[in-house]
């Protein structure tokens, strides 16, 4: 009931200060505004930069190294124990690229429960042939289904899509470099020379496009069979497992058990790239900043009109107060101006920076570098928009405190007096 | 007949800029429909004993007492309450709130008290404007209306939640004789009709020789009750 009034007071006085209010109202959706198109854009940015790395890598990645071995024939004997060692022109042993018994490591990988899925990989080296050049090839042997899955494949090929590699029998995805140095296109087929010297036809069915021209002019992906073959292999022959974790926070352990346990090499995406998250925190803390800034000035703002209004309305504070308002009251009456200022400035905001999001997320924005990206990204979590309600209200609220506690410290009798 | 307002021994000290004894020893009581003056020469402290008996002004010596109830020592919040239901106000200036409408000027204490819906708050302020003759105004904002008619309304305010007592600080002060004349029928029928107790700080002589008795102030003190 008490509460009904102070409301009816403390709206009469917007609305006969009609721009006054509208003025305060537009600096707080300004804020608000600003606060959901910086934040929107920066995370639809930065989840699309952290796409690029982040979908691309695997969370543990494990290989055979070629590396030299630590421990030499001279370290095991006897004799020689307690003198200095020196063992010059060391070169490595020959071993195979291949991961040894890499289906048991993988089956054992799976059955971890923090490991979301294991993918394996055969990287096949050999020679695009086009007309008498040969050209360097580096080409990947996946599952197209789990690469496209787990490693979003898909956003980085054109003219076709992953699946058919495996709807045709020798299908290769090739990189685009590659397709316009030996001017193919889609359906026509490739020689690929094989490290033994023997060739292989390939028909190409879309192309691979990472935005990466030294890449894209060497790397191609085949079904893992293809590419068993191109090495003369068996279905054993795996040389990289890649995994994918539920937590990629947990990569770092699971790489250095995977290390200890077996004779692999074992790296983890943090170690891989380790300068990524640092970009992405940095402009998220340039954009908080902006947009904290702009809602202190729109609290100023809204500070200034509500101390000038009180002065203006000192008669009115008086007579509130000598028939029976209390300064509770008055406060109230003040700083619920405060906070329906902000409450229309926060719907404003939230509807304009709605607007303008969805504007930024239909404007064109082509990149060689994101094939599959046609707009700018923008990301619409319903997050932001509750935390500038949140700012809102809470900024409208410090604004409107202090002049509404002078408003409940004035003393009528100054007033009527004063008259 | 009983008392309504008793002041026992009220003191007030200015502090700044140097002490000063503004009231000293006042004791006096108003009695039930009893239509009272205080008349004095300028400074002679008779506005600020009348803030001191409104209660807005705490800062005094002594006891006050209203209905039997003593309101020195008391919080503001229910002094506050105290204001709205049982005491009237009526300012020289006319203090209305400007951007509100007549009706709505009269109803606000009448709202906040809320001892009665808003339908019946509205219609009690209607039946105290037509008692002043001045129902016509209602839907007007108050920043309209003539100084005569804005302390009508004051009056209809004052009345809205039927107090025991109204207060008056030189009421007649900013009106011509005509609309002085018509506040003091006013008040006169308030207290005859309605058995409203009234005090009434005022310059205004032949207003003060028409009512019930006049105590006259010099230098904080009460000289002489008549």
């Amino acid at each position: 009931m008490n509460f009904k009034i102070i409301l009816s007071i403390a709206r009469t006085h917007l609305v006969s200060r009609k721009r006054q209010t509208i003025v305060a109202a537009l600096g707080v959706a300004f804020g608000i505004a600003a606060y959901i198109i910086m934040m929107s854009f920066m995370t639809g940015l930065n989840g699309l930069l952290d796409g690029m790395i982040l979908n691309r890598t695997p969370h543990v990645h494990v290989f055979n190294d070629v590396a030299l071995s630590k421990i030499q024939p001279i370290d095991l004997s006897e004799k020689y124990k307690d003198h200095t060692r020196i063992v010059t022109s060391v070169r490595p042993e020959k071993t195979q690229p291949r991961i040894k018994n890499a289906t048991v490591l993988a089956e054992e990988l799976r059955s971890l429960s923090e490991v979301k899925a294991v993918t394996s990989m055969v990287r096949a080296q050999g020679f695009y042939i086009g007309g008498s050049s040969r050209l360097t090839a580096s080409v990947m042997g996946v599952d197209p289904e789990q690469e496209a899955l787990y490693y979003k494949l898909d956003d980085y090929v054109v003219n076709g899509s992953s699946a058919d590699l495996n709807a045709t029998p020798n299908g290769i995805i090739l990189g685009k470099g590659v397709a316009d140095v030996l001017s193919l296109s889609i359906g026509d087929n490739i020689q690929i020379g094989s490290p033994d010297g023997s060739n292989f036809q390939f028909k190409i069915v879309a192309f691979y496009q990472s935005g990466l021209a030294d890449i894209d002019k060497v790397q191609s992906y085949v079904n893992i069979k293809s590419a068993q073959r191109l090495m003369g292999e068996s279905v054993n022959y795996i040389t990289d497992l890649n995994v994918k974790m539920h937590d990629m926070n947990g990569a770092p352990d699971l790489a250095k058990s995977l290390k200890l346990s077996f004779d692999v090499e074992a790296v983890d995406i943090q170690t891989a790239n380790a300068q990524f998250e640092t970009g992405s925190s940095i402009r998220t803390l340039i954009s908080y900043a902006v947009s904290i800034t702009l809602l202190i000035v729109a609290g100023f703002g809204i500070y200034n009109i509500l101390n000038m209004l009180i002065y203006e309305k000192m008669n009115d504070i008086a007579i509130l107060k000598a028939t029976g308002f209390s300064g509770k009251d008055v406060q109230r009456i003040f700083l619920s101006q405060a906070m329906i200022i902000g409450m229309i400035g926060g719907a404003l905001g939230i509807l304009v920076g709605y607007l303008v999001s969805w504007l930024i997320s239909r404007t064109p924005f082509e990149t060689e570098a994101l094939p599959t990206i046609k707009t700018y990204p923008v990301n619409f979590e319903p997050i932001f928009y509750i935390i500038a309600v949140i700012f809102a209200l809470l900024f409208t609220f410090l604004a409107g405190f202090l002049p509404s506690l002078k408003a409940k410290k004035i003393d009528p009798v100054d007033i009527i007096r004063g008259q | 007949m009983s008392v309504i307002l008793e002041s026992r021994n009220i003191n007030k000290f200015f502090h700044k800029p140097v002490e000063f004894q503004v009231l000293k020893d006042i004791n006096f009581s108003v009695q039930k429909s009893e239509f009272v003056s205080i008349m004095g020469k300028s400074g002679c402290g008779k506005s600020t004993l009348l803030y001191i008996l409104s209660t807005m002004d705490t800062d005094y010596e002594g006891e006050l007492v209203l209905n039997d109830q003593i309101l020195s020592g008391k919080s503001q919040n229910e002094l506050a309450l105290v204001r709205n239901e049982q005491i009237g106000f009526v300012f020289q200036f006319h203090y209305l709130l400007s951007e509100f409408t007549v009706l709505q000027n009269v109803m606000l204490p009448g709202l906040k008290l809320a001892k009665k819906s808003p339908e019946e708050v509205e219609a009690s302020a209607m039946e105290k404007l037509k008692l002043l003759g001045i129902e016509g105004e209602a839907k007007k904002i108050a920043s309209r209306l003539s100084g005569g008619q804005k302390q009508r309304v004051a009056i209809a305010r004052a009345l809205i939640n039927d107090p025991l007592i109204i207060m008056g600080d030189e009421p007649t002060g900013n009106l011509d004789s005509k609309n002085a004349d018509n506040v003091y029928t006013i008040f006169r029928d308030l207290s005859q009709e309605k058995g409203l107790s009234l005090l009434i700080v005022t310059h205004d002589l032949d207003f003060a020789n028409r009512t019930d008795r006049i105590i006259t102030m010099e230098d904080g003190k009460i000289i002489s009750h008549k």
